[in-house]
């Protein structure tokens, strides 16, 4: 029996518990063992990663028990894919933090695992009040990291997150109930069955609750108008937390991609493709508002909140093409944005930690220590983000202008996709130039003092070498993307593997 | 039975929802708490109502009431505990640090918002009823 | 890679013989890797620095040179790298005549260029970063023109805007430095992403990305409809990029780079990028009546405006950057024309003008560097001091102006034959007349160059004394002007084989003849000639008067325009962000919940309905008067929502009577739960409110904002209807559910007769697992919090406080201390009876957790902190974490036994006082739950009595009743 399904949730949990037992007060035992964890669960989320290359969809009944009356993981293409990414960021993230973000408030480091078994736990489970509990957990984690080190506005943004999401959670058991109460099921696969069957005196009720859920998922993907939490939090947040919640909004993208093909795709009858009417205008208003915000902001954290709305619409509103080559556009896009968000998020930060009082607000200061290195790291950053070649982005937006050809609205993502792609390039040069430039201007101040922060450099370095393999191998990672793609619209698959013959049963 | 159940989950969401749109930290978590009673009656309810059916197996038993959301509703019950305490202190944490427990961020939206009672403190000597008691009273 | 090796040239297009030439691929590649090294070798020196640069571009040019030959046989050299197949996205080059046209001429130059920054450059300026910026340059200019792939020439063609912001921004202390890069990115990254667009739309159009693909498809291309879409979005490109007339704003601002960028930039290279592009399309998009009127008329207009305001700069740089536009306009209404007769006069002019326009900014570059100024009113006379700088000048100026025997003078003559050939809306003359107006504006600028700056008598108020430059300076223009004058002198031999090769590829091999020579006889051309030599140098004599008619002439400032639209742009952004998320919670969720609701309604009402037919329970009297209760609790909320300490009561009442609908409602264990949550929540909020205000202040009254609590109450009353109609609509309706396996299963498989418990820790024990994980965390979370709040600003605050109410100053009311103290063990006793039936009966390791916790918190609120934390030893951090790891052990233990995670198993037991019960694994589990949420539940409320500790003003009785009497006594005793 093959219990490698488990491990990426049991091994941060299990580290996190360690970590409040021994490491309470050993800042190095404490990076030591979170460290490793997150190499760890790198070298795990590969493992599958290979593992579910071979196409078929993988199953584990916990407590031996058969779908659906037992909760069940299933690790496909996309969920294997959403690990790997998971734990390339969480290490670039926790690398940097180790540089002394870690120590500016307690219990970091547990925080941060049991972040990570959360994300990962959503992107594993197949029981959709199963997800509810691990958003649950990444949620109340993220919570903690987001007040880490304490500050005035920093905790007033925590409490409007909070309250935020906590009405997400309430709406969230709300939308389940109602599924269950139609369709007698919490397992996605077999809801997947049921739907088609339901009768037209349901659907009023099933069909309400799958369109709460979206929208609960759409708080988490920060689409408009449930976006508004987003910018006082990124913004406000460490800036390493900040980036580690880059895959956060991902989360919710992946629900919606997750469910909303598998149980409410071509064969739900009634309520096939419910989300798309939803989601593509919200999707494309979002690009529109992000970009906006990214060429109004005041701070370059600011900018990269808003280019995180922008790029989440981008990528929702392609997802609501439904189609196999959208997707897959899609899931390119998605692992673009994710890792250059967080780059930016970094960079945001080293640019704050060493100008003082002026932080990373859009204004001249005197120059700072690596000055040069780091504008260069923005350089590329925004060259991704904005989607200019030779990046990521670039071939990202060709994808996603390409895959959308057949849409009915091709040309509203053709015109808003490159009009907001030029918003976003007079944005990010206005910042750039501002931040990076106006300082030669400015009388030469005494170079800050510097922490041991050469790992923090190195990994935004990294986080930005990802992009470049991604770029280079665009081909390669595409092709099996589109495999992904594939696997999602015929769920048949996914369906017998969960329903049929799910590993150990009793 | 059923329409006393339908119309408490609707009261209840009907003042939660009031009350989580209040301007101070503390309404908003009496809100959600009531929000939370609701949302968990309304999960109790997708299993339908039963009277002395409990899901505890019994010879002598009638019949059972759906024990899945049951299961359901005391996970939930556990998590919004949870949560609950930490909006709380959170709240209590943002007070300390900002001297006012207004939910918006200090700006121009609300002017409140950048108020702090310590220094309104330090200016009167002792903290006279007035300033709490009177608000109750206008 | 996929190699295609040589073939002979288009068309028609054949497969080739698959010979790889690794070196065109490296054409392009050595630049970028030449980027590398400027930037390290500059350590070396200066020189080191330059000499590196111009090694890498040198063995690129040497190359390229050795393709030459192929090229000229006709072949058409290319290799190819599929990178992105689903996107028709390849990696591919290939060389043919124009190919190989612009590439010498971008590498050439560049060579030229190199040489002469590395003695213009200053000591302070930071020269390895200008190299790397520079090859950067070099090289995605040469990816552009060697670029098969459409999709692979946007690449290179974005790098160059890239590149070129970086170039432009180089001397980063200047705002018109940082301003005018800006610009030139904004625009022709405008421009580029208006040609993603009508790239994509051609290559689906012609099935392919491929140029060699593309250019075999021009019936098929020009027969589409979106043909017009797909040729304005491309020209969109071309003429950003070539500063076509409205589009030409951005280049003067250029200017602000140093002047070899300049030189290389704006007079060889990128600007001609849109040049090349239109000849490079122009065998399947030119020839149709929209391409002529579009480009022809761009040009045209572009031609004539540029050059009439370069008479009027006073800047060097700015005339010779107009000057740049209006050339540029030039060659792009040869383009437009159509004919392969202008094609061929087009290619001819973007080399005469690449030479005598590089040496002449190289020119001025000399003359700004040597006498301090480039403002013309300055200078005047330094051909006596700058002999060999005066000579070159008025060489190329001579070029530029177009006279004889100069290069400059045969293209123009072409240009010339073609207006007087072309008709423009059946109007024969008018842009004949145009154009040689331009011309002689162009005479008259180029004149103004020479004798305004070096003829005339010599000054003394030069900035700097002038001299002619060292030799590295004067050189590399020196070697251009070469050109210009055997250009002139011998067009067919220098020139003729290389226009030949690029005419051929740019008309797609049409045949035409054509004569390049300095004496065509007395032709039209020629008079035209004339006439803009005469007009434009009396234009010059005259200049003090036509300068007044220019001043008062009125002449909008392109830069002010777009600065203003940027700004405005900009203020428009923040209006609407700044508006929409201006930090304000209240809004924020009524947003959110509105579109909850609305969605919620839209959704019901839109979908199919019926209502269910089940039958309905009886309401019991005792029921509704819970009801009564229930609502009357919740109007008492929202009524009294500012009385806090009293809101807290009422609640605590609904919440009960909630805990009682399910003891009626046969869910005994949800109300055990949920009666000892709310227990631990009203003291969590209690404690909490000791620090908070006890009041809501009189500012969120009803009184203070009607309207806003009528919005948020009408809002409120819709969502409640919402779900409440939702909630009856699933109670009146009967559906299959899972139930049925759980009841039959419970105890086979799951060793317990409380289907609940079994399913919260065996069924479903992964979503227990999860939740006291939660809990594990929210302790977490709530210790950080409070711990933080203990130091720096806060803690200043705690330690000042003074409660805001009137307190009873004994701390520990002796009747509390005993009771609880009394308590505790018989909770104990409770929670460990709980606990044990949990699994069979209502209970289990939650509920006997939650009893545990509440009589340990009494003895904290009873006795004080420091009196229960000296007694209660345990650390609660450790407790957490050891619950969750034996919940986790549990599951683990069942995968040694290669059983998934959280198997369960169980054996029944018999126990004094309890008596007959079963010990499951799931006990396990359990024992893991109760210890996290006692933890979790201490940790959290522990920390916030302690902080209650640190704040009290009263220091009496402090210690909790156990203070020993005796001692007094001891004391009195000597």
């Amino acid at each position: 029996m093959n219990h490698a399904l488990i491990l990426p949730i049991l091994l941060p949990a299990v580290v996190g518990a360690v970590l409040v037992i021994v490491a309470r007060h050993d800042a190095l035992l404490a990076r030591a063992l979170s460290l490793t964890s997150s190499v760890l669960m790198l070298g795990i989320a590969i493992m599958l990663l290979v593992m579910a290359s071979d196409g078929s969809v993988r199953s584990y009944a916990l407590g031996a028990w058969p779908a659906p009356f037992g909760i069940v993981l299933a690790l496909d293409r996309l969920s294997a894919l959403m690990l790997v990414l998971t734990a390339v960021l969480g290490l670039g993230v926790l690398v940097y933090a180790v540089c002394g973000w870690d120590q500016r408030g307690r219990h970091f480091h547990p925080l941060f695992q049991f972040e990570l078994m959360g994300i990962n736990g959503a992107f594993l489970t197949g029981d959709f009040f199963n997800l509810f509990v691990f958003f649950e957990i990444l949620l109340i984690a993220s919570y903690g990291l987001m007040v880490h080190g304490g500050g005035g506005l920093r905790v007033k943004a925590g409490v409007q997150y909070v309250v935020t999401n906590l009405i997400g959670s309430s709406v969230f058991l709300i939308a389940v109930g109602m599924i269950y109460n139609v369709t007698g099921t919490l397992n996605m696969a077999d809801l997947a069955r049921v739907v088609p069957q339901v009768p037209a005196a349901d659907q009023a009720l099933l069909q309400t609750g799958a369109v709460l859920l979206l929208m609960v998922f759409a708080v988490k993907a920060a689409l408009v108008p449930l976006h508004f939490w987003l910018p006082g939090t990124y913004a406000n947040a460490p800036g390493p937390v900040a980036a580690l919640f880059a895959i956060m909004t991902k989360v919710g993208a992946y629900s919606i991609i997750r469910l909303y093909v598998l149980a409410f795709g071509a064969d739900a009858g009634e309520a096939a493709w419910l989300a798309a009417p939803w989601l593509l205008p919200a999707g494309l208003v979002t690009l529109v508002l992000g970009m906006t915000g990214v060429l109004a902001a005041r701070s370059l954290g600011q900018m990269a909140s808003f280019a995180v709305i922008g790029s989440m619409g981008m990528l929702l509103a392609t997802v609501a093409v439904f189609t196999a080559q959208a997707t897959s556009a899609a899931l390119y896009y998605l692992i673009h944005s994710t890792l250059g968000a967080g780059a930016l998020f970094l960079i945001a930060d080293l640019v704050a930690e060493r100008r003082g009082g002026q932080r990373d607000r859009l204004v001249a200061a005197p120059k700072f220590a690596q000055g040069g290195l780091i504008a260069g790291l923005f350089f590329v950053a925004a060259i991704a983000i904005t989607g200019m070649p030779p990046l990521s982005g670039f071939i990202g937006k060709l994808l996603v202008l390409d895959g959308v050809r057949e849409s009915a609205h091709a040309a509203w993502f053709w015109a808003l996709i490159l009009s907001t792609s030029l918003i976003a390039i007079i944005g990010f040069s206005r910042a750039g130039s501002i931040v990076f430039w106006k300082t030669h201007a400015q009388p030469a101040a005494a170079a800050p003092t510097r922490r041991s922060d050469a790992p923090a450099l190195f990994a935004v370095g990294g986080l930005l070498a990802c992009l470049v393999l991604l770029t280079v191998f665009a081909g390669q990672v595409h092709g099996w993307l589109e495999l992904a793609a594939a696997q999602l619209y015929a769920p048949a698959g996914y369906i017998d593997a969960v329903l049929g013959t799910a590993q150990g049963v009793r | 039975m059923e329409f006393l159940v339908a119309s408490a989950i609707g009261v209840m969401t009907a003042a939660g929802i009031y009350l989580v749109l209040r301007a101070r930290t503390f309404p908003v978590v009496i809100g959600l708490s009531l929000l939370t009673y609701a949302t968990n009656l309304f999960l109790f309810a997708t299993g339908r109502l039963a009277i002395n059916q409990p899901p505890v197996i019994a010879v002598n038993a009638v019949g059972y009431i759906d024990p899945l959301p049951q299961a359901l509703v005391l996970t939930a019950i556990v998590i919004s505990f949870g949560m609950t305490a930490v909006v709380v202190v959170m709240a209590l944490r943002a007070y300390l640090e900002t001297g006012n427990d207004h939910v918006d961020l200090p700006g121009d939206a609300s002017p409140e918002a950048s108020e702090d009672d310590w220094k309104q403190r330090g200016r009167r000597q002792q903290p006279p009823p007035a300033r709490s008691g009177g608000g109750a009273r206008a | 890679m996929r190699l295609l090796g040589t073939r002979n040239g288009l068309p028609p297009f054949t497969e080739a013989p698959p010979e790889f030439p690794m070196s065109l691929v490296l054409i392009v590649l050595l630049p970028f890797i030449g980027a590398l090294f400027p930037a390290l070798l500059i350590r070396a020196g200066r020189s080191a620095c330059a000499t590196g640069a111009f090694a890498f571009s040198l063995l690129a040019f040497l190359l390229l040179l050795a393709q030459a030959p192929a090229v000229f046989r006709g072949e058409v050299v290319t290799a190819n790298w599929d990178w992105v197949p689903a996107l028709g996205l390849q990696a591919s080059f290939f060389l043919d005549g124009l190919g190989l046209f612009f590439a010498g001429l971008i590498l050439g130059i560049g060579l030229l260029i190199i040489v002469y920054a590395r003695f213009y450059l200053a000591k302070d300026d930071p020269m390895g970063v200008f190299y790397t910026y520079l090859l950067l340059f070099q090289g995605a200019m040469v990816g552009v023109v060697l670029s098969d792939n459409v999709l692979l020439l946007l690449v290179f063609w974005e790098l160059t805007s890239l590149s070129s912001f970086l170039l432009i921004g180089y001397w980063k202390h200047l705002p018109e430095g940082r301003q005018g890069a800006r610009m030139a990115l904004t625009v022709t990254g405008a421009g580029g992403l208006a040609m993603i667009a009508g790239m994509l739309i051609l290559g689906d159009i012609a099935g392919s990305y491929n140029l060699t693909d593309i250019l075999q498809h021009k019936d098929v291309i020009q027969a589409s409809p979106l043909y017009v879409p797909a040729l304005v979005l491309i020209l969109a490109g071309c003429f950003t990029k070539s500063a076509q007339f409205p589009f030409h704003f951005w280049l003067p601002h250029a200017m602000a780079a140093p002047t070899p960028v300049s030189a290389y930039l704006h007079s060889a290279t990128m600007v001609k990028a849109g040049l090349f592009l239109m000849a490079r399309m122009w065998p399947v998009l030119a020839g149709t009546s929209e391409w002529f009127y579009l480009v022809a008329t761009t040009g045209l207009v572009t031609m004539l405006v540029a050059a009439g305001i370069a008479l009027f700069k006073d800047d060097l740089k700015g005339l010779l950057a107009y000057s740049t536009v209006s050339h540029l306009g030039l060659v792009t209404m040869l383009l437009g024309f159509g004919t392969p007769l202008a094609a061929v006069a087009a290619v001819f002019h973007i080399l005469n003008h690449a030479t005598f326009k590089a040496a002449l900014f190289m020119n001025a570059g000399i003359v700004d560097h040597e006498a301090g100024t480039r403002d013309i009113k300055r200078l005047g006379g330094l051909l006596h001091v700058m002999p060999i700088t005066a000579t070159m000048a008025m060489v190329a100026g001579a070029s530029m102006a177009g006279l004889p025997p100069f290069n400059g003078f045969l293209s123009k003559e072409m240009m010339l034959h073609e207006v007087v050939a072309t008709t423009w809306l059946g109007n024969g003359w008018g842009i004949a007349a145009l154009a040689t107006l331009a011309a002689c504006f162009s005479v008259a600028y180029s004149f103004r160059y020479i004798v305004h700056v070096f003829f005339g008598a010599r000054r003394d108020d030069y900035p700097h004394t002038p001299h002619d430059p060292p030799v590295g300076m004067w050189l590399p223009p020196a070697l251009l002007l070469v050109l210009v004058v055997a250009i002139g002198l011998f067009p067919n031999t220098v020139a003729g084989p290389l226009v030949a090769v690029v005419a051929r590829a740019v008309t797609g091999g049409a045949q035409m003849d054509y004569h390049l020579a300095l004496w065509h006889g007395f032709t039209p051309a020629l008079g035209l000639s004339a006439i803009a030599v005469v007009a434009g140098l009396t234009a010059l004599v005259a200049y003090v008067r036509v300068r007044a008619l220019w001043q008062a002439a009125p002449h909008p400032e392109a830069k002010a325009m777009f600065d203003g639209f940027i700004a405005a742009a900009v203020a428009v952004a923040q209006r609407i962000t700044h508006g929409l998320h201006n930090g304000s919670l209240q809004r924020y969720l009524a947003l959110v919940l509105t579109a909850f609701t609305l969605a919620g309604f839209a959704t019901f009402l839109a979908a199919p309905h019926a209502a269910g037919a089940r039958a309905l329970l009886p309401a019991h009297p005792v029921a509704i008067v819970a009801w009564v209760l229930l609502v009357g609790g919740c109007a008492l909320t929202v009524a009294l929502f500012r009385r806090r300490v009293l809101s807290v009561l009422v609640v605590g009442t609904v919440g009960l009577i909630v805990c009682l609908a399910f003891i009626h409602l046969s869910a005994p264990d949800l109300a055990l739960t949920q009666i000892s949550v709310e227990v631990t929540t009203v003291i969590l909020i209690l404690l909490a409110l000791y620090f908070l205000p006890k009041y809501g202040p009189a500012s969120s009254s009803v009184r203070a904002d009607p309207l806003r609590h009528l919005r948020d109450g009408v809002l409120a009353v819709v969502a409640g209807i919402g779900m409440g109609g939702a909630s009856w609509a699933m109670m009146t309706r009967d559906g299959a559910s899972l139930s049925r396996y759980y009841l039959e299963n419970s105890v086979s498989g799951g060793g317990g007769t409380n289907v609940v418990n079994v399913i919260l820790v065996d069924f479903r024990g992964f979503d227990t697992f999860g939740e006291i994980t939660v809990l594990g965390i929210a302790a977490l979370a709530i210790y950080a919090l409070l711990d933080g709040a203990l130091f720096g600003r806060t803690g200043r605050r705690l330690s000042a406080w003074s409660p805001d109410q009137p307190q009873s100053a004994d701390r520990h009311p002796m009747i509390m201390v005993v009771a609880t103290r009394v308590m505790l063990p018989l909770a104990m006793l409770v929670g460990a009876y709980i606990f044990l039936r949990g699994h069979n009966a209502p209970g289990g390791g939650f509920i006997a957790a939650l009893v545990v916790s509440i009589a340990l918190v009494m003895q904290y609120m009873a006795s004080g902190f420091g009196w229960a934390a000296r007694r209660v030893r345990v650390n609660y951090h450790a407790m957490i974490g050891t619950g969750v790891l034996v919940a986790a052990a549990t599951g683990v233990g069942a995968m040694v036994l290669d059983q998934p995670f959280l198997t369960s198993t169980f054996g029944h037991f018999h126990l004094p006082l309890v008596g007959e019960f079963e010990l499951a694994s799931a006990m396990a589990f359990d024992t893991g739950v109760f210890l996290t949420v006692v933890g979790a539940v201490m940790l959290a409320l522990a920390n916030l009595s302690r902080m209650g500790r640190w704040t009290s003003p009263y220091n009496i009785n402090t210690t909790a009743m156990d203070f020993d009497p005796g001692a007094a006594v001891r004391k009195e005793l000597p």
